[in-house]
């Protein structure tokens, strides 16, 4: 349905949904779900830079062997709050929230979300939570590291557990309101023609992850409840003292915990399906395999989550149990991998700067998720657990998965959320600058967990040092990396080339309304017809330069 | 929603009674010496009393498949939770004292 | 679930814009709310799996606990809370067959039954308060598992006691003494009936406030057959909190009840 006229100069509409309303009342109590995810986007992107902040610390920090530039209590304070800024206020919402909240109504082809008072609740509640965190921070912060772990943070520490705790609690319901209104979305309002197997991955990887969102979430907020509760007023539940049960803190917060890395990646994977058949002018390979994976990997994600607590005195034979299952937890993943490299043969691939993020998810995605395997290896991970590997492996999966998906999300759909191209020499720049700071960063760290580095020590045998020097300056390139764009994303609202309803000529109702998008979406509700990705020979999009 | 049947009151008076009969039965075994099988019995009555419920009050007999669905998906996931915790629990072996 | 249904082209004045016709909105809003019982059904099951937990691993105390609850009370709640079940789904029908005097006067029903079943959960609470068996050092008296805060105060300790298996040791390791682990793990019940007893009133809290709101918008002349979605999400809402009792009032108050009566 498509359009191959290039010979028309892309022009901005001239209403839109970012000036059809002026004033700060228009937007703090919009109701339209591509408002509210780029409210999203600003106080992501906040958060995103306090957890940088404090990682940079650390690297500061880790340069010399004896703990030099911190106290071990303040390093502990500066893993914690990098550890829950980032997987709460950045990883967990990113995707969903900005890319999947702008883009779900317009791509099953509504006109807003089923709930968009609950939308917006959503925005607030993750505000909330997040000054829970701030307030948290400046009045000194915790040090009980993002896992929270009883009997520590309930009956031995000092610091602001419980802020921090209830921010984390409210930024989960913020995060089950929007899971909530995905999946009504996804059943209840799809477009005329508009059936599941029509539907775009990144509808269908959003999906699985609000499963996870809903199924989840509840478990991690009681967890915390009862954790406050344990420090607020002495009552045993997990504090031996007590007579309470520290394992069963970890049971109950591995069990939200470990689908929660599953809720941050399916999402970044559908990004990664929305862009890989794209530049390879080719339909994804397996369309099928790709859409039931991603539930696959939800539905699995939530029995395996034991497999954090190898070594915390769980039954060797439920152990066992878990280990075999996160081993299946791997085999939905390895089917993308599989079906994004078979898109790519054969294809005509060009190497735009989303298609460099997604060139580089798969390779960096495939050695996280590879040495993931070794963690689920029993034997293994007695030696490796709470090293260094561990968190090279879920910096690949988390960083070089999901962040780097995020990015490319971002470059693939500003054009439609802003109107405007972002440059596209400097943004290649910061994407390769990215990649090899990230590699620099975490590659030394598999060798250092290899080694036998704790993880959490604020100071380490010396001869671990140059492999921390290495990080540290793989640290300082990444950040470049990551901060490159906040500038020449700012530039190209202002200078950037006009985008055009499809710059980059792709499938999907995104494309077919205008860039922005009018504040209803469409100017009439399309009729679904064709089969999605329709690329290659048979399609009715072609690249015409 | 069109075409859907509704319950009547008297559906309703009647699984009201059932379920003030499964709280009596309920009350009425717990005194009674059944060993291990006294917490059963309770929570197959309760079981039983819920889906009374589930399915009346709440509609859900008369509802569309795929609110079945997403009960019994949830009563699935509570049962993971469930069984998988204990099942660390359960196998566990201790040291010999 | 009406039968007659305005087209798509006139618009109920409850017609959001997003929704293509009232159908759509009530599918879609009922749908939405059976999401939300499933994040509370998790909620709530977590506390359940920490309850089961507990209760394999300290089942003496945890009977303990159980015989000194007033099963009288528990009862009578249960049957409070199934009757305002009743009510409520009655005031459901009232609504999509058009009575509106009926339906505010089922609705109020419900309230007045829900507060009831709220009265009686204070005074077990203030029960226990005076009994000092209250959790925590915190609130209340402190915690007493072998008498002697209030006449009427069952010795815990001893229940336990005597149903323990001689068999069985603590760990050898700890230097405190048998009665000091009992007297813990009794805390530990009662941890658990506030918590779960707590979370539920808290739910019932907002289940008035829903039904407040639902109420004043019944009298209003909101609710007819063409439209009576809030009416049905708040009965679903108030009919789940309904089957956390039915489970609750087994788990709590039923444990091994034959061995030492009411």
């Amino acid at each position: 349905m498509s359009t191959a006229t290039a010979i028309v100069t892309p022009v901005m509409p001239e209403r839109h949904y970012l000036n059809d309303n002026y004033g700060i009342r228009s937007w703090l109590l919009t109701k339209d779900h591509k408002r509210i995810a780029i409210l999203y986007l600003f106080s992501i992107t906040f958060f995103f830079l306090i957890g940088g902040l404090f990682a940079s610390l650390i690297r500061l920090h880790l340069l010399t062997p004896n703990g030099e530039l911190f106290e071990a209590d303040t390093y502990n304070k500066l893993f914690t709050m990098h550890g829950v800024n980032m997987v709460f206020f950045f990883l967990i919402p990113s995707v969903p929230a900005v890319l999947g909240n702008f883009l779900m109504p317009i791509m099953v082809g509504t006109k807003d979300l089923a709930f968009p008072k609950i939308n917006l609740l959503s925005w607030y509640l993750y505000i909330v939570g997040g000054t829970f965190s701030m307030a948290a921070m400046v009045s000194g912060g915790a040090d009980s590291g993002w896992t929270f772990y009883a009997p520590l943070s309930s009956g031995y520490l000092k610091t602001h557990v419980i802020m921090l705790a209830v921010g984390v609690i409210i930024a989960g319901f913020s995060s089950i309101f929007t899971g909530l209104n995905f999946i009504v979305t996804v059943h209840r309002m799809r477009a005329p023609g508009m059936t599941w197997g029509r539907l775009p991955l990144f509808v269908w990887s959003n999906y699985a992850a609000s499963l996870i969102m809903i199924l989840g979430t509840p478990v991690i907020a009681i967890t915390l409840i009862l954790l406050a509760l344990e420090r607020g007023f002495h009552i045993g539940i997990f504090d031996p003292k007590l007579g309470g049960d520290p394992v069963l803190f970890q049971h109950m917060f591995w069990f939200y915990s470990h689908p929660a890395v599953y809720i941050m990646i399916l999402p970044g994977m559908g990004v990664i399906s929305e862009i890989v058949p794209c530049f390879s002018r080719k339909r994804i390979f397996g369309y099928s395999f790709v859409a039931f994976s991603s539930i696959a990997i939800a539905v699995f994600g939530f029995v395996v989550w034991a497999h954090h607590m190898f070594v915390a005195g769980i039954s060797v034979y439920s152990a066992l149990v878990f280990s075999l299952l996160s081993y299946a937890v791997a085999i939905p993943s390895a089917v993308k991998v599989f079906n994004w490299t078979a898109t790519m043969y054969k294809g005509s691939i060009e190497m735009s700067t989303p298609m460099l993020y997604a060139m580089a998810f798969i390779g960096l995605f495939t050695i996280g998720g590879l040495t993931g395997l070794f963690l689920a290896a029993l034997g293994l991970d007695i030696h490796i657990h709470d090293t260094y590997f561990v968190i090279a492996h879920f910096h690949y999966v988390m960083v070089g998965g999901m962040v780097t998906a995020y990015l490319g999300g971002l470059h693939f759909w500003w054009p439609k959320m802003t109107g405007r191209m972002y440059p596209e020499a400097p943004a290649k720049l910061a994407a390769l600058i990215t990649f090899i700071g990230f590699n620099l960063t975490f590659f030394p760290q598999f060798i250092l967990g290899y080694m036998g580095m704790p993880r959490r020590y604020w100071a380490y045998p010396p001869e671990f040092q140059v492999l921390n020097v290495l990080s540290s300056a793989g640290a300082s390139v990444l950040a470049v990396g990551f901060l490159l764009p906040l500038l020449y994303f700012a530039w190209s609202l202002k200078y950037g080339e006009i985008a055009g309803n499809n710059p980059w000529h792709a499938t999907g109702l995104e494309w077919e309304t205008s860039s922005p998008p009018p504040t209803h979406n469409f100017h009439e509700i399309p009729i679904v017809t064709k089969d999605p990705y329709a690329y290659g020979k048979d399609a009715e999009v072609t690249v015409v330069h | 929603m069109s075409g859907h049947s509704h319950p009547t009151p008297g559906l309703y008076l009647v699984i009201f009674l059932a379920l003030v009969v499964g709280t009596c039965l309920t009350w009425g075994i717990a005194f009674k010496d059944l060993g291990v099988w006294n917490p059963v019995v309770a929570l197959t009555i309760a079981v039983a009393k819920a889906l009374l419920v589930v399915l009346f009050f709440m509609h859900v007999h008369y509802s569309s498949k795929l609110t079945k669905l997403t009960i019994s998906a949830g009563v699935f996931w509570l049962m993971i939770m469930i069984t998988m915790s204990l099942s660390d629990y359960l196998t566990r072996t201790f040291l010999p004292q | 679930m009406s039968t007659s249904q305005t087209t798509t082209t006139d618009h109920h004045p409850a017609l959001a814009h997003q929704f293509d016709s009232m159908e759509q909105q009530q599918d879609a809003s009922t749908f939405g709310m059976w999401v939300f019982l499933l994040t509370e059904l998790m909620m709530f099951g977590g506390l359940f799996t920490a309850y089961l937990i507990y209760r394999l691993k300290y089942y003496p105390a945890f009977v303990a606990g159980s015989t000194s609850i007033s099963v009288s009370w528990g009862f009578a709640n249960t049957l409070i809370l199934i009757a305002s079940s009743f009510t409520m789904a009655m005031s459901v029908w009232a609504a999509q067959n058009g009575k509106r005097r009926m339906q505010v006067w089922l609705l109020l029903s419900t309230m007045v039954l829900g507060s009831a079943f709220l009265g009686v959960k204070a005074k077990e609470y203030y029960d226990k308060w005076d009994e000092c068996h209250i959790p925590g050092h915190v609130i209340g008296k402190g915690f007493n598992a072998w008498g002697g805060c209030s006449a009427t105060n069952k010795s815990l300790g001893n229940i336990a006691e005597e149903i323990r298996d001689p068999k069985e040791h603590g760990n050898p390791n700890t230097p405190e003494t048998a009665a000091e682990q009992i007297a813990r793990q009794t805390e530990i019940f009662f941890s658990f009936y506030f918590l779960m007893t707590g979370l539920h009133a808290f739910h019932m809290v907002i289940g008035l406030g829903l039904l407040t709101w639902l109420t004043l918008r019944a009298r209003h002349g909101d609710f007819g057959p063409a439209y009576y979605t809030p009416i049905e999400l708040g009965g679903l809402y108030w009919h789940f909190v309904d089957i956390v009792w039915i489970f609750l009032f087994p788990l709590l108050y039923l444990i091994s009840r034959h061995q030492h009566g009411v």
